[in-house]
C-alpha cells in the first residue's frame, strides 16, 4: 500500500491515530473517529471500487443495473453514494456529464457489460468532444470469457477508445480501486475528458484486502500550468500595441475557473469579447464589452469583430469549425495569441502566433503582470458598438401569428435567476437558446458542443440538477425531435422529484434539418416532417410529471411561471411557429464575415 | 413579417485583406503559400502493456495521419516497448503527430529523429531461382544472405534503410520475385544522442538539416 492510499485509508490504525492529533477541534477529531468505526475493510474488488470512489469525494452516481456490473451495485448498497437509476444508459452518461460542467468534478455513470456499455457511448463521445470530466464504470463478462463472444461480451475498451480520454481494463482485483482512483484523477487533470475502467466480474467479484490508492495520474500524464514567459512577455506587447484586439472565451476558460481573471483582464484593458458556444457564461452578456457567440449562428456583430480583429487572444478554445468557418478567412488579419492547456490544440486549425500551453487562469494571471498598458482601440470599440446597432438580434412578433421562439427564450430569461441553469438538445432551438437568453455567469450554459447530440437537454437537466444548488432554477430548452430521443428520462426526474421544467419548442419538424432543406435542398423535406408528434403535455402527465400547452402568446408569461413555480418536474409543450428559421447563418465551411441575415442572402 | 434580420447586406460589408491557408497559416494571397509533405521518423517511448499499438494505430488512422511504417519492439528496459513511425505529412501535420501520440497516457516520451539517425529495415525476398549463380550475385552486391533455398526459389534477407531495400527489390526483380516481406523502419539517433528519453520535449529536428535528410539517411 503506498502512503498516500494509507492517508486515505480508515482502516490503518497508525493513520487513524496521526489524524486525531492532527486535527484542530476535538469536533473534527471525533468525526474521523466514528467514519473510522463504521468503515469496514474491503473484501472484494467491488467494495474498493466503491471506496475509490468515496475516498475521491464522490456523493452521486448514474447508471442502469445489469449482469456484469451487479457486484459493483452489491457493494454501493452499503455506500451513501446515492445513486441515480436512469431509464437508458446514454441518459447515465449525459446526466453524468452536465454533473460534471455544474459541479466541475467528474461525474460517474456506471452500465453492465455489452448493450449497457455500448449506449453509454454517445455520451461519452459527447464529453469527449466538449473535454467534460467523467468516469464510466462499466461491467464486463469473466476475464475467462473475454474474446469467446461470451453472453453481452463487448469489446468495451475497444468501442470506446477513439472517444475516451483514457480507459483500462481491469485485470486484477487488488489493483481495481486504484484503477479506478486513477480513472477519476485523469477525468479531471489537466485538460479534462471522459475516462473509462471496464470491470470484469472475476475481478469485481474477486477477493482483495487492498484499500485503492489516493486519486492520482500516472506518472507518464504531463500538464504544463504556466505558459514560457518569453512567449507570454512578446504576446503582452503584441497586446498593447493593438489596434484592433478581441478576447474570444472557449469552454476551457470554465474549466479553469479563469472566468473571473478573463472579466477583469477584459475590463482593465477595454478589450471586446466574444466567446464560443462552450464559453457562454464565461462573460456577462450584458456587459457593454461583450460581443456574445461568435461562428456558425453566432450574433453579426461577433462576426464582425472576430472577422476584422488584428490581435485575438484565443483562451481554452479549439477553434472548431463551427466557429471558424472556412478557415482561409478566419480572423485572416489577427496575430493570433493562443492559450490552451492542450498542447495538441496550439496550431492544430489555427496557427498561433503566441502559443501559450498552460492552464487558462494561471496564464491569464501571467498575461495580466505582463500586459502594462491597454492597447489604443478606442475606434475600434466603437466600430463594435455600431456593428452592434447594425446587426442587432431583433425580431418580429405580431400577436396574431404563431408564437416566435425567440419569444419564448426570453420569457423563459425573465421568469428566473441570473444563475439558472440551461440544458437543451440539438437544433433549431439550442441556437435561439444561445442566442436569445442572457448569460452572465459560468456552469450555466449545459448544451451539447462538439457531438451535437440530440437527446442531450433532459438527462443532462436531471444532472444539472442534482448538481446545482436549490436555489437554482434547472431549464431545458428542448427541441421537439431531441426531447422525443430521451423523453423516458422523465420517469427518472419524477421518481426523484427533480424541480426541472422543459420547454418543448414544437414546431413540428426536426427544424434545423428543415431550415437546411429549405435553403439548400430546394425546400425538400425529405423526413423532417414531425406532425406525428404527441402530445407531450399529455405524455408528461402520463409519467407523472406536470404538463403545460401555450399556443398563443397570450399564454407564454402565466404558463411559464406556473411551470417554474411547480415543484417537481414540468413539460410545457410550446407550439411555436413551425417556419421559424435562425439567423444569422454562416454556411458551413464559409466567410464569417458574410454571414446570412434572411433565407435570401444564403 | 419579416423573415430575417436586419443590418447591412454581405455585399455592403468591408472584407479583411488577409487571407489563411489551408493549415490556418496567414499569406500573402499573392503568393499562395503551401506546405509540402515530407516523410520523416518518429519514435516514441511506450509503457509495454497490452493495447498501446493499438492505441497508436488508432490514433493514427482516425486522425488521418498519412503514415508508412511503424515497428515496434522491446528495449533494454523489460517494461517499455519502442515505436518507429515513418510519417509522410507537412511540417504542421508532424507537430500534431507528435503531439497528439503525446497525449497517449501509456506514452512517455516522442521525439522526431535527426535526418541523419541510423534507419534499417529487414526483407524477406523470395525470388524464382532458375539462375542460381546470378542470384547469389546480386545478393552479394546488397550484402544480402540466402536464407532458404529449393529448386525453384531462393529466399535472402536484406536490411539498410529503406532506399538500398528498394534498389534490391528492383534489382532481384528481373528474376521473378514471388513474394515479399518486409518489417518497415526501425531508427535510433547517433552517437550519444538519446533517441527517447522520459520527460523529453523533443524539437523537431532543425530546419537546416531536412533538405539533406535522403542522402545521409541513405548511408550504408
Ligand atoms: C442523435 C442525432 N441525430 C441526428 C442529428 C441531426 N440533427 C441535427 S439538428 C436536427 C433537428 C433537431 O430537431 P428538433 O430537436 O426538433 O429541434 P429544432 O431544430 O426543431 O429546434 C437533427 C435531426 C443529431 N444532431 N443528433
Amino acid at each position: 500500500m503506498s502512503e498516500r492510499a494509507a492517508k486515505v485509508s480508515p482502516a490503518d490504525d497508525e493513520q487513524d491515530d496521526d489524524q486525531i492529533t492532527d486535527s484542530a477541534t476535538p469536533d473534527a477529531a471525533t468525526e474521523d473517529d466514528v467514519k473510522s468505526e463504521t468503515t469496514e475493510p474491503v473484501t472484494t474488488g467491488a467494495e474498493s471500487v466503491v471506496r475509490a470512489l468515496e475516498n475521491a469525494g464522490v456523493e452521486h452516481a448514474f447508471g442502469v443495473q445489469g449482469g456484469a456490473i451487479m457486484p459493483v451495485y452489491d457493494a454501493l448498497y452499503d455506500s451513501d453514494i446515492r445513486h441515480v437509476t436512469m431509464a437508458h444508459e446514454q441518459g447515465a452518461a449525459h446526466a453524468a456529464d452536465a454533473y460534471g460542467i455544474v459541479s466541475g468534478k467528474p461525474g460517474i455513470c456506471l452500465a453492465t457489460s455489452g448493450p449497457g456499455a455500448t449506449n453509454l457511448v454517445t455520451g461519452l463521445a459527447d464529453a469527449d468532444m466538449d473535454s467534460d470530466p467523467l468516469v464510466a464504470l462499466t461491467g464486463q463478462v469473466p476475464t475467462e470469457l473475454v474474446g469467446n463472444d461470451a453472453f453481452q461480451e463487448t469489446d468495451t475498451t475497444g468501442v470506446t477508445t477513439p472517444v475516451t480520454k483514457n480507459n483500462t481494463f481491469a485485470s486484477d482485483s487488488d489493483r481495481v480501486g486504484s484503477d479506478v482512483s486513477e480513472a477519476f484523477a485523469l477525468a479531471g487533470e489537466g485538460r479534462p475528458g471522459p475516462t473509462l475502467v471496464d470491470l470484469p466480474k472475476d475481478i469485481t467479484n474477486g477477493e482483495t484486502d487492498r484499500e485503492p490508492d489516493a486519486p492520482a495520474v500516472p506518472e507518464t500524464y504531463e500538464v504544463q500550468e504556466r505558459a514560457d514567459e518569453e512567449i507570454v512577455k512578446a504576446a503582452a506587447e503584441r497586446i498593447e500595441n493593438a489596434a484592433r484586439p478581441v478576447m474570444l472565451l472557449g469552454g476551457g476558460v470554465i474549466k479553469s475557473e479563469a472566468s473571473e481573471a478573463c472579466r477583469e483582464f477584459a475590463i482593465e484593458h477595454d478589450i471586446p469579447v466574444i466567446t464560443t458556444m462552450p464559453g457562454i457564461g464565461s462573460f456577462p452578456e450584458d456587459h457593454e464589452l461583450s460581443l456574445e457567440m461568435a461562428g456558425m449562428h453566432g450574433t453579426g456583430y461577433a462576426n464582425m469583430a472576430i472577422t476584422h480583429c488584428d490581435t485575438l487572444i484565443g483562451i481554452g478554445t479549439r477553434f472548431d469549425d463551427r466557429l471558424t468557418g472556412g478557415i482561409e478567412t478566419f480572423a485572416p488579419d489577427a496575430d493570433l495569441i493562443h492559450v490552451d492547456i492542450d498542447p495538441a490544440e496550439i496550431s492544430k486549425n489555427i496557427h498561433a502566433d503566441y502559443p501559450l500551453v498552460g492552464d487558462a487562469e494561471t496564464v491569464v494571471e501571467q498575461l495580466v503582470d505582463a500586459v502594462d498598458k491597454s492597447p489604443e482601440a478606442t475606434k475600434w470599440r466603437a466600430q463594435c458598438q455600431q456593428w452592434k446597432s447594425d446587426y442587432s438580434m431583433a425580431y418580429d412578433a405580431p400577436k396574431d401569428k404563431p408564437v416566435q421562439p425567440e419569444f419564448v427564450i426570453e420569457a423563459l430569461d425573465e421568469a428566473t435567476s441570473d444563475r439558472a441553469i440551461v440544458t437543451t438538445g440539438v437544433g433549431q432551438h439550442q441556437m435561439w437558446a444561445c442566442q436569445y437568453w442572457t448569460y452572465t455567469e459560468p456552469r450555466t450554459w449545459v448544451s451539447s458542443h462538439g457531438l451535437g447530440t440530440m437527446g442531450y437537454g433532459l438527462p443532462s437537466a436531471i444532472g444539472a440538477r442534482i448538481a446545482a444548488d436549490d436555489d437554482q432554477e434547472v431549464v431545458c430548452i428542448d427541441g421537439d425531435g431531441s426531447f422525443l430521443m430521451t423523453l423516458q428520462g422523465l420517469s427518472v426526474a419524477v421518481r426523484e422529484e427533480l424541480d426541472i421544467t422543459v420547454a418543448v419548442l414544437n414546431n413540428e419538424y426536426i427544424g434545423m434539418v428543415r431550415q437546411w432543406q429549405d435553403a439548400f435542398f430546394d425546400g425538400r423535406h425529405s423526413a423532417s416532417d414531425y406532425s406525428w408528434m404527441p402530445e407531450f403535455d399529455k405524455l408528461a402527465e402520463a409519467f407523472g410529471a406536470e404538463g403545460f400547452r401555450i399556443d398563443d402568446y397570450d399564454d407564454v408569461a402565466d404558463t411559464i411561471e406556473d411551470a417554474i413555480a411547480y415543484d417537481g418536474p414540468s413539460v410545457i409543450d410550446v407550439h411555436i411557429d413551425p417556419d421559424a428559421n435562425v439567423y444569422p447563418m454562416v454556411p458551413s465551411g464559409g466567410d464569417n464575415g458574410q454571414f446570412a441575415l434572411a433565407e435570401d442572402q444564403l | 413579417m419579416k423573415r430575417g434580420l436586419d443590418g447591412p447586406e454581405p455585399d455592403e460589408r468591408p472584407t479583411p485583406a488577409g487571407r489563411r491557408n489551408k493549415q490556418g497559416i496567414r499569406i500573402d494571397p499573392e503568393v499562395e503559400a503551401t506546405h509540402e509533405p515530407r516523410r520523416t521518423v518518429i519514435s516514441a517511448l511506450v509503457e509495454h502493456e497490452p493495447g498501446v499499438l493499438s492505441d497508436v494505430s488508432g490514433l493514427f488512422s482516425r486522425r488521418q495521419f498519412n503514415i508508412e511504417s511503424l515497428t515496434v519492439g522491446p528495449t533494454e528496459d523489460e517494461d517499455r516497448a519502442r515505436i518507429t513511425i515513418v510519417v509522410e505529412e507537412p511540417d504542421p501535420g508532424i507537430d500534431q503527430v507528435e503531439k497528439q501520440l503525446r497525449k497517449l497516457v501509456p506514452v512517455i516520451s516522442v521525439r522526431e529523429l535527426e535526418p541523419d539517425a541510423m534507419r534499417r529495415e529487414l526483407a524477406l525476398i523470395k525470388v524464382n531461382a532458375e539462375r542460381p549463380d546470378q542470384v547469389a550475385a546480386v545478393a552479394d552486391m546488397y550484402d544480402a544472405k540466402t536464407v532458404d533455398s529449393s529448386p525453384e526459389t531462393a529466399t535472402v534477407e536484406v536490411t539498410g534503410a529503406r532506399q538500398k531495400i528498394e534498389a534490391a527489390v528492383e534489382t532481384f526483380s528481373q528474376f521473378g520475385i514471388r513474394e515479399i516481406s518486409r518489417t518497415g523502419t526501425t531508427a535510433l539517433a547517433r552517437g550519444t544522442d538519446q533517441t527517447a528519453t522520459a520527460g523529453s520535449t523533443a524539437q523537431p529536428a532543425d530546419e537546416a538539416n531536412r533538405d539533406d535528410q535522403y542522402q545521409r539517411a541513405d548511408d550504408d
